[in-house]
């Protein structure tokens, strides 16, 4: 299948909340997302409260998408940076891995240059833990040890749900 | 393909609503999105020309509850019917857990929905799925219309594989929740099985 399952366990996604911690400050941002390609918000730090995150992330896969679509009509592989400016905030977003999404939303009191260089720092470490993810992912499949929650359970859980 | 993650002990499925332009894929999302409670929906999306025709997709994000200590949530989407814009088409189906094809009964419309099932299938195979092994339950729409063909027919002509399928009203919200509980579902046992 084009894009495996991803599975987040405690240990990257700690990783991970560090590294977008520190492209917060380091970039002078004000929030910071994590989207998967499909749409599901990953993780998020800074004035996160102030936006629908779900809806956020839905909307830049959905953009991401469109514009991989527009790529590929014009040759490219991907567009893998996105830029987009507002009166006030602007929204900086980029393809990590080859199949997450970062976007970094700032305003006047940092600038496009630099959030371009330190995306582009921050982007060399979450590939590296999103790679060590996704082999753990696929390590943990083959050897069939998984700690999966959903293997035990029951059409009366899953029945529950609906009542 | 659902998104798990232990840290925050979420599981996020996606579920896709297909089917022919004006068969009701997006008032399908309405009524769910009408009928739920405040605190299990998110805001409900829809990117629509000015005469609300879906021009990319709708979202309904849905929090179902927990299973085993796992909060269950589903992105619900639809995509655009309209024959010419099938490369969005493709996009929305890009890591789909599930599909709900919404077909009119129409008389007039069998020929798009036999057309949209099987765009459909293309589609899927070149998002690597194939639409007899995934989640997929079929929803046999506007059943209250005078000029509908009857179910058997759509049976024979949309569902010969057999999977669930559902008679419905969607702007009464006849059959909508039955529909989206049995893809939901079909999921959630995928999801079991494939471990």
């Amino acid at each position: 299948m084009s894009n495996p399952q991803l599975i987040m366990y405690d240990e990257e996604f700690k990783q991970i909340n560090v590294a977008l911690e520190k492209l917060l400050r380091e970039a002078n941002a004000k929030v910071i997302f994590l989207v998967d390609k499909n749409g599901q918000l990953i993780t998020g730090c800074g004035e996160t409260e102030r936006f629908d995150t779900t809806s956020l992330a839905s909307l830049t896969a959905g953009n991401i998408a469109a514009t991989g679509g527009l790529a590929k009509l014009i040759g490219e592989k991907e567009f893998s940076i996105l830029f987009h400016e507002g009166e006030k905030d602007n929204l900086h977003i980029s393809i990590v891995a080859g199949r997450v999404i970062l976007v970094v939303l700032f305003d006047t009191r940092s600038s496009l240059g630099l959030v371009r260089l330190r995306v582009k720092k921050a982007s060399e470490e979450l590939t590296a833990i999103f790679n060590r993810l996704l082999q753990k992912n696929e390590e943990k499949e083959k050897s069939g040890d998984s700690e999966f929650p959903f293997a035990e359970i029951t059409d009366d859980d899953i029945d529950n749900l609906f009542s | 393909m659902s998104f798990i993650n232990y840290a925050s002990r979420e599981i996020n499925c996606k579920i896709v609503y297909y089917g022919p332009g004006l068969c009701g894929k997006t008032t399908n999302l309405q009524y769910v999105y009408q009928k739920t409670a405040a605190d299990a929906k998110g805001k409900m999306i829809s990117l629509a020309t000015e005469t609300e025709r879906t021009l990319f997709f709708d979202f309904l994000p849905l929090a179902l509850g927990e299973i085993r200590g796992f909060k269950t949530r589903f992105h619900l989407y639809t995509v655009p019917g309209q024959v010419f814009y099938d490369a969005s088409r493709k996009l929305i189906l890009k890591g789909v857990d599930g599909v709900v094809f919404v077909a009119d009964s129409q008389e007039e419309r069998m020929d798009a929905n036999i057309e949209s099932v099987e765009n459909l299938r293309i589609n899927l195979i070149e998002q690597g799925y194939d639409l007899d092994k995934i989640p997929y339950v079929i929803q046999y729409n506007k059943r209250d219309l005078p000029n509908v063909v009857s179910v058997d027919e759509l049976r024979r002509e949309l569902n010969p594989t057999n999977v669930p399928d559902f008679e419905a009203c969607a702007t009464t919200g006849e059959g909508v929740f039955e529909t989206l509980k049995a893809i939901a579902k079909l999921i959630l046992f995928d999801l079991k099985k494939g471990k």
